[in-house]
């Protein structure tokens, strides 16, 4: 936008042949704690589209966050990305030092985390944290850092950001705050932000207006981002792709209209259904997901929904499904795919199979 | 529900937090003036954001708190003002489900030992009826009976919440205060916990008060729902009434703000965001307390504050102008 250099490029490579920014590979997370290994994410495949909108969705200790700290390289000890390639823009992260790690993180690729407390310093200004990730990654100087920083709280819609950024984080309410951790993200122009969970300590309207900014703000800075969540309406507000985890496992990959008018594997379905829908007059009783998620450190054999699902066959025990192509948009690993599985009403048969 | 009895009554009921001493003297008001009544047998659910009193209400209702002023009817007797002995046999009929499964049980007392603290406080029963009374309250929530000697570690986050459930069943209450029983829990098991409250509630003739941030889960178990703002309330009426036709500007962007697990939803369009933060309940000046966020706010709104009126039958809303709003 500033030079015609820009503008050149641009054309050039704008023809609109998806590239790929984020490719993950078979990726296996394992914590390897005295009780025994944890297996958090337990070999996962996906890829974000240049300026897509991921969701991954899925209930505690379904391994979405963990997915997202191996791709930022901050799986701490005793965690270990054990196995798989996280691909960015073609560079292997998982292979990267400290050092090399440290140009991508908070410049190409950021995070929004849950918690806007915990996850900004309470001791030094807004300002101060603001400037400091900033001049990390530039050449400018401390005045110049101060210029940006209160751009980019005006960006996020900060209102006063001359005297508000002078204040120290206490000082900010629990939607501002996640509005200058927003800021902080998004300071150095990523390419990649992931956002774990960053609506849920809010109040609805408070969300409303976050999920609004961040749309906004994706656009504005052309950036391609992975939203975490357990809450399928936020999912449906903003991504435009989904990735349903359970148990450290990819259950079903899908866009956003199919997954939520044609789930295609029981634990979608079963998550869908136990949102209530509400129709004014009759109260129709809610249907849960019998049972409770399954333990990681002994994670069961075959398909982990299946101790819980309705449909479960005797294969369901012995061996996970591979991911069944349903349509162009839509994958999903369930052996209800199969030929051979019995007839279940909604769920496609599929030919071929993919893993 | 041809007949409608009152169960618990609240009249005008305050509650403020005083810190700091002369100058510095800081009054929070948490609850600030609110009546509402509760039915036997009837669910009523309490909305709103965090810092809205809600909690507050609950736990002064159930006398955790002593209400600063007001007072609170529990079927016909005053218990606002009750000491602690006074107020036992009340007790007893008065439960609460709190919202942390993992804090509000005590991890060095076995399941048999937290159900059974009501039944021996209120000498109910002893020895082997107890036990049995315990087994039998377990199986009622969807436990087994082994897991009474065990201890709180040892289950998930909604076995703990049933365990929870099973001890506020223990003394036979008639209202049960349910504190956001299943913000804590996953998606899919809180679809469980809500159909075995309901379930409770038909086989033992329930009363709760369901506090809740969750709005649409609330619409789904509540008969009637108050809506609160800042130590206010805004509106109370029946559940479907409110998610077809709220009135006050409040709860209209409240809902608005729902996700709607729907990408083809239309409502998306017509959503109203609220601009600015809840304000703070530390010393609040007059009039409405949702003016400064309102879009139809006139200078009197931050001069006089709204009554709750009857705006229709059975539903009621504190605006100066919800006539107009709502061109009625």
């Amino acid at each position: 936008m500033d030079s015609d250099l820009h503008l050149t490029q641009d054309s050039e490579r704008g023809k609109p042949k998806m590239s790929k920014i984020l490719e993950v590979k078979n990726l296996r997370t394992t914590f390897f704690t005295h009780l025994g290994e944890v297996q958090a994410v337990r070999g996962i495949s996906f890829d974000l589209d240049e300026g897509g909108i991921l969701g991954i969705v899925g209930e505690s200790g379904s391994g979405k966050s963990v997915t997202s700290l191996s791709i930022m390289g901050l799986v701490d000890e005793p965690g270990r990305i054990v196995e798989g390639e996280v691909l960015f823009q073609g560079t292997d992260l998982t292979k990267l030092d400290h050092n090399e790690m440290m140009k991508f993180r908070g410049n190409e690729i950021s995070m929004i985390f849950q918690d806007p407390m915990t996850s900004i310093n309470p001791a030094f200004t807004i300002g101060n944290q603001l400037r400091e990730v900033i001049m990390a990654h530039s050449e400018l100087n401390k005045e110049e850092a101060h210029e940006r920083a209160l751009e980019l709280l005006t960006m996020v819609g900060i209102p006063d950001p001359e005297s508000r950024i002078k204040n120290f984080p206490y000082q900010f309410s629990g939607g501002m705050r996640q509005r200058a951790l927003i800021a902080m993200a998004i300071a150095n122009n990523p390419k990649l932000l992931i956002a774990d969970e960053p609506t849920t300590a809010l109040d609805v309207t408070i969300q409303a207006q976050i999920l609004e900014l961040m749309r906004d703000l994706k656009d504005k800075i052309n950036s391609s981002v992975i939203l975490i969540t357990h809450d399928l309406g936020v999912i449906s507000e903003i991504c435009d792709k989904v990735i349903v985890m359970y148990g450290g496992m990819i259950m079903e990959k899908a866009d956003i209209k199919n997954l939520f008018a044609h789930p295609q594997h029981p634990y979608t379905r079963g998550l869908l259904l136990s949102i209530p829908t509400n129709v004014t007059g009759k109260k129709k009783r809610l249907i849960p997901i019998e049972g409770s998620p399954p333990d990681l450190m002994d994670p069961p054999t075959g398909c982990p929904f299946s101790p819980r699902c309705p449909h479960a066959m005797e294969i369901c025990l012995k061996k996970a499904a591979p991911l069944f192509k349903i349509s162009e948009t839509q994958e999903a690993s369930c052996w209800l795919h199969h030929q051979d599985a019995p007839e279940v009403s909604g769920m496609v048969k599929v030919e071929g199979e993919q893993s | 529900m041809s007949e409608r009895i009152p169960l618990l009554e609240v009249r005008n009921l305050k509650k403020h937090f005083i810190s700091g001493v002369l100058k510095k003297r800081k009054v929070l008001t948490a609850v600030d003036g609110i009546d509402f009544v509760i039915y036997k047998g009837e669910t009523f659910g309490l909305v709103g954001e965090s810092g809205c009193g809600k909690t507050t209400i609950g736990r002064t209702i159930i006398r955790l708190y002593n209400p600063t002023d007001g007072e609170i009817l529990f079927d016909g007797e005053e218990i606002g003002h009750l000491s602690e002995k006074e107020l036992k046999p009340y007790r007893k009929r008065m439960q609460m489900i709190f919202q942390d499964p993992y804090a509000s049980l005590n991890g060095r007392m076995t399941v048999t030992d937290i159900i059974a603290e009501g039944i021996d406080t209120h000498h109910l029963l002893e020895g082997d009826a107890k036990q049995e009374r315990i087994y039998e309250l377990l199986e009622k929530v969807g436990l087994k009976r082994e897991h009474a000697s065990r201890y709180p570690h040892e289950f998930s986050g909604g076995q703990r919440q049933r365990i929870g459930i099973a001890r506020a069943l223990a003394v036979n209450p008639e209202l049960i205060i349910c504190d956001e029983p299943i913000s804590a829990l996953d998606v899919s098991i809180q679809a469980q916990v809500v159909n075995m409250l309901e379930d409770l509630q038909d086989e033992f003739g329930l009363t709760y008060l369901f506090i809740a941030h969750d709005l649409s889960m609330v619409r789904h178990i509540s008969d009637r729902i108050g809506v609160m703002y800042l130590g206010k309330m805004m509106e109370i009426t029946t559940a479907d009434e409110l998610y077809e036709n709220a009135l006050h500007p409040y709860t209209k962007s409240l809902l608005s703000a729902i996700p709607i697990p729907d990408p083809t939803s239309s409502i998306r369009e017509r959503r109203v965001i609220l601009k600015g933060d809840v304000g703070s309940p530390i010393n609040p000046k007059p009039g409405c307390r949702f003016a400064s966020r309102c879009q139809y706010a006139k200078p009197n709104c931050f001069t006089d504050t709204p009554e709750l009126r009857e705006i229709k039958e059975g539903h009621f809303a504190s605006c100066h102008y919800i006539e107009e709003i709502n061109s009625i």
